[in-house]
């Protein structure tokens, strides 16, 4: 049987995967949804650079025949920044690609969302980018649907 | 004595200037843009982020414009371009079973859970050159239908739950799994080595071998159990946070090939399989891939290996178009001296040779006197 990749690592607490849920989001983002996000904030915050940004390689990993022993397939362009807010507060970003300016405001956005203050305005920039993905997906989807074989057996009327 | 010959300077400055201009041609027209390249020649940034092991998309189209179109040259750009970046890890396996869906058909089974969705592909068009596309004529908007929200179930799943085909592909508990671009090739190789080798290889060249194994040279009665396309999300391990995280979404091709019985003493007969997994929409590639990838595990199988895909040393030493073209290209480079010596001794043996001929026909002489 193929192995079930797990959605969260076990021993993950629910903050865990509420962060978890926010950065992978923040990665999928669009650069222009975050500078727009940044744009409205009311109070700009001071986000000082801890590493990045920068843009490396992630090697990324298959499974033979789709669920057996991993194997590398081939890499992808990653772009990570890491800040630290004025209160100490520290925001990690990354996103497939090479726009370092996506992943610092990943970053502040992540650093943000720690915050009591700030969560529900990240929290209202999360639900915008997930209704965005989940309508893009869905809207691809019909499309795949509409090309969908509808077999039928022809009558040969052979009795 | 080894005199050093310079020059050359001016004129490979001029002729890259020249090859500019020519990149870019007629100035009347637009200049092709990156963005353009990604979306209009799709197929083509997808071909190149395969072989050059890199997924991203205007990287991609970039090298294509570089390389004024020239496939393998592009490919060159790009795999040369990666050695220039940091690695930050090593994904989480990607989980195909949870891709979102945008082809997948099987020739095994009819009415398989999830269907048959073609998705936009080229089968079934009659290979007509279309007049249409001369002028920037409006196209219609996709078609759209409600989404049954069945899974779209793995074929070798619903074979697996039968136990007719083999597993998914183990290696030894604790296998590592090794890397190409850190480690020289060794052969023999593990499987994982191999995938990763033909995932980047040449398409041609792979497409060319599955063929070969089709009409005879290692024939394995293959089946396309499942071809699909669609993104799947990368994780990767945050050891600052201590959890994984998605970075985003690629899109990949997936082909699951089911090809023909083993049994032993200790296991019953069952179907085999071959996999490929190639970055971006590549079905052609992907396809070969898992036909290669099936004739490669001959020895696994006990198999007489009689044919070329079957040769791991052979296949996999040349698969790699860049190493292919480096070494085929490098012979145009200047070779004046090698040349000389030959010649030098082309002119010898020439001589021995006409020296031994005038001598023999002076024994016939000789001989006849």
């Amino acid at each position: 049987m193929a192995s079930v990749q797990k959605s969260a690592d076990p021993g993950a607490t629910d903050a865990d995967g509420e962060r978890r849920r926010a950065i992978g989001l923040l990665a999928k983002a669009t650069r222009a949804e975050l500078q727009s996000a940044f744009d409205a904030l009311d109070d700009k915050p001071d986000a000082q650079p801890v590493r990045g940004p920068e843009t490396g390689l992630v090697m990324v990993r298959g499974r033979i025949g789709g669920g057996g022993a991993p194997f590398n397939l081939g890499e992808a362009t990653v772009s990570r920044a890491s800040i630290r807010l004025g209160d100490g507060t520290v925001g990690h970003g990354q996103t497939l690609g090479t726009d370092g300016a996506k992943a610092r405001l990943a970053a502040i956005f992540d650093a943000l969302f720690q915050q009591p203050t700030s969560k529900a305005a990240v929290e209202r920039l999360l639900a915008a980018i997930a209704a965005r993905v989940a309508g893009e997906d869905a809207a691809k989807a019909r499309q795949t649907a509409a090309t969908r074989v509808d077999f039928f057996t022809m009558v040969r009327g052979e009795d | 004595m080894y005199v050093a010959v310079k020059g050359g300077e001016a004129a490979i400055a001029n002729a890259h200037r020249l090859l500019a201009d020519r990149r870019r041609g007629d100035r009347a027209l637009p200049a092709i843009g990156i963005d353009q390249i990604v979306a209009q020649l799709g197929l083509a940034v997808d071909r190149v982020m395969a072989e050059a092991s890199l997924y991203d998309r205007a990287l991609a189209a970039l090298a294509i414009r570089q390389a004024r179109g020239d496939m393998i040259e592009a490919i060159f750009i790009l795999r040369a371009y990666r050695t220039t970046l940091p690695r930050f890890g090593y994904s989480k396996p990607v989980d195909t079973s949870a891709m979102v869906i945008e082809r997948r058909v099987s020739a095994t089974y009819k009415d398989l859970p999830g269907g048959q969705l073609l998705g936009p592909t080229f089968d079934y068009t009659h290979r007509l050159l279309d007049p249409s596309l001369l002028a920037d004529a409006d196209i219609d908007a996709p078609l759209e239908r409600e989404d049954s929200g069945e899974p779209v179930m793995r074929v070798s799943d619903i074979l697996a739950g039968e136990g007719l085909v083999e597993d998914d592909g183990s290696l030894p508990d604790g296998h590592v799994p090794g890397d190409i671009t850190r480690e020289p090739l060794e052969f023999p190789m593990a499987r994982d080595l191999r995938l990763q080798a033909l995932a980047r290889g040449d398409e041609g060249f792979l497409l060319a071998l599955g063929y070969s194994t089709q009409r005879g040279y290692a024939r394995t009665h293959p089946f396309v159990g499942e071809v699909r396309i669609g993104e799947v999300e990368v994780e990767l391990d945050m050891t600052e946070l201590g959890f994984s995280v998605s970075l985003g979404r690629i899109q990949i091709t997936e082909c699951q090939m089911i090809a023909q019985f083993k049994g032993s003493a200790k296991t019953p007969p069952q179907f085999t399989r071959g996999y490929g997994l190639v970055f971006g929409q590549s079905e052609r590639k992907a396809m070969a891939m898992s036909l290669v990838d099936r004739a490669l595990r001959a020895e696994e199988f006990g198999e007489d290996v009689v044919a070329p895909a079957q040769d791991e040393e052979f296949v996999i030493s040349h698969s790699d178009n860049v190493q292919a073209t480096g070494f085929v290209e490098h012979l145009k480079l200047p070779h004046y001296v090698d040349f000389q010596a030959e010649l030098a001794l082309v002119r010898r043996m020439r001589r021995e040779y006409e020296e031994k001929l005038a001598g023999s026909t002076d024994d016939i002489a000789e001989a006849a006197e």
